[in-house]
């Protein structure tokens, strides 16, 4: 059983910035050799390295940079954005079987140069499933979540003051976080409407960072935990899901497209867990643009489908009286954009009680990795 | 960057590489034929192609013809950057069209003029969900004919 059998015991990062000049493995060893100081922890001791498919540099790399010695589990999981709370996971499940003792898990990216992005670097002839959509022009992941937001516009009355209400509480978040690439940067509703679009509805404040850093975090036994320098935060629960039929980002193919994989998600997450909606204080919703955070709201059961538009009005979504803070540190909207790994990092910081965003006495927070994508999610509690 | 045997133009645009299972719309599309793939066992329609039937798992298929009538399902105006290809077009339309026939059928798409197969030869004013519209054809290669969309006004 993984509830809350295993935690994270150890964080760590490199600086956020448009532009770090390390390379990916130089970056990826400076947070994980930070994440283990944090937790007490030397780099002999691990035996257990996740990460993501997307990582650029592979196992290896790390083990043997930071002098590792015998790794004896190791797993990537894909789907980019969807994949955050499954490294995690599976690193806690690898330590929760008695498969490793000491695990860690990482994300290290460079893509604030606009050389970069992946959408920009395609050949001509396309294959798989993005050739029943880029040769029409539907060319970036902004393109592919605006026309699932435009048919949710459709459906359920969402307008884009209501995006706008996940934009500027981020960035609200992101204004109080010195390690935030937003943090000296405000931001109005004048501002988010004066902002050019990208692809209508959704505009440049929508979209997320381009950015460059490197998250890293480090998971041992509950029984280990405990002898840790700081308060364990325990894995109370894990989850993945690939929803029926669903095609990653262009879901417009099976019965119901608006019912993504964080629905499935959310299924398995709370009945694995001894929690409700109700019990959770604080959430970290993956955000590489604005309405992925609303129907994450959905999808958890934070409120009925068509009803996040509604749910984010009146501040609910913004440290420190809303009724559910999200995304504490800024996110990947207004921190730093590196597939939602400081979603975890900020998680942690919240049990913890050391978030600049602080929700006074944060037992439990959700985080849950990109809807519309093959995802995964993590409860993490104190106790 | 172009595989082996694909498809590709000089001017940059993306086109679709043909493949065992999508060869059958896309040689419908030469003929000006909108077909979607359906199950010979039960009869269920899927899109986009590929080998087996998700409602009971036969991979025997046979190819439908439909009317080329639907409805848009949702669209984007897409704004720069885009692909130097598709940057003289800006602002232009993507739509996703719902199949008559069958509403879970959708198919992503551009909304033209009929005069013009520019993907902004039509005011964005006329794009709302629900609209009518009808396939049109556009030849590009001589592979690849792509499938558009114009008002299918009364």
């Amino acid at each position: 059983m993984l509830k809350d059998a295993t935690a994270i015991v150890g964080i760590g990062q490199t600086r956020f910035a448009k532009e770090l000049t390390g390379s990916e493995v130089a970056m990826a060893c400076e947070a994980i050799r930070a994440a283990l100081g944090d937790a007490g922890i030397a780099a002999s001791e691990v035996d257990c390295l996740c990460s993501y498919t997307l990582e650029p540099l592979v196992e290896i790399e790390v083990a043997r940079n930071l002098g590792m010695r015998e790794i004896r589990y190791f797993d990537q999981v894909g789907y980019g954005g969807g994949a955050g709370c499954a490294v995690v996971g599976h690193a806690a499940l690898a330590v929760a079987t008695g498969q490793a003792r000491v695990a860690v898990a990482w994300r290290s990216r460079k893509r604030g140069s606009a050389a970069n992005r992946p959408w920009a670097n395609v050949g001509e002839a396309i294959e798989g499933p993005p050739a029943w959509s880029r040769p029409w022009g539907l060319l970036r992941p902004a393109d592919e979540v605006a026309m699932m937001t435009r048919r949710y516009m459709h459906e359920y009355g969402l307008t884009r003051d209501h995006l706008a209400n996940v934009a500027l509480a981020q960035r609200k978040h992101a204004n109080r976080n010195p390690d935030a690439l937003m943090h000296d940067r405000p931001m109005s509703r004048e501002d988010y409407f004066n902002a050019r679009l990208i692809s209508e509805p959704l505009c440049l404040f929508d979209n997320c960072l381009e950015s460059d850093g490197a998250v890293a975090c480090v998971i041992v036994s509950a029984e280990r935990a405990v002898d840790c320098p700081e308060p364990p935060v325990y894995v109370h629960a894990f989850s993945q899901a690939i929803s029926t039929e669903l095609q990653p980002m262009t879901n417009f193919f099976c019965p119901d497209p608006l019912d993504g994989s964080a629905h499935t998600c959310a299924q398995t997450l709370w009945e694995h867990s001894d929690l409700t909606p109700r019990d959770v204080n604080v959430v970290q919703l993956y955000d590489a643009f604005t309405p992925l955070v609303l129907w994450s709201l959905e999808a958890y059961g934070f409120c009925a489908r068509g009803e996040a538009g509604d749910f984010s009005s009146r501040g609910n979504l913004e440290w420190p009286d809303g009724a559910l803070p999200v995304n504490t540190s800024g996110g990947g909207l207004s921190e730093v954009y590196i597939h939602g790994f400081n979603l975890i990092t900020e998680g942690v910081r919240q049990i913890r009680g050391t978030s600049t965003n602080q929700v006074d006495g944060a037992g439990v927070c959700l985080v849950a990795s990109a809807e519309g994508v093959p995802t995964s999610a993590l409860l993490l509690r104190s106790e | 960057m172009t595989p082996h045997g694909a498809t590709s133009t000089t001017e940059g645009r993306l086109l679709p590489v043909v493949d065992l299972y999508s060869a059958p719309f896309w040689e419908g599309t030469k003929k000006g034929k909108l077909r979607v793939q359906a199950c010979a066992t039960c009869g269920h329609l899927r899109f986009p192609p590929r080998p087996y039937c998700p409602a009971c798992t036969s991979a025997e298929d046979e190819w439908h013809t439909m009317s080329g009538k639907g409805s848009i399902w949702s669209f984007v105006i897409a704004h720069p950057p885009v692909l130097d290809a598709y940057l003289a077009f800006t602002p232009y339309n993507v739509i996703v069209v719902e199949l008559a026939e069958d509403k879970s059928i959708r198919m992503v798409g551009n909304l033209v003029s009929g005069d013009s197969n520019a993907p902004n030869s039509v005011d964005t004013s006329k794009l709302v969900v629900g609209s009518p519209v009808q396939v049109t054809f556009e030849t590009v290669t001589e592979d690849i004919t792509l499938p558009l969309w114009t008002l299918d006004e009364p």
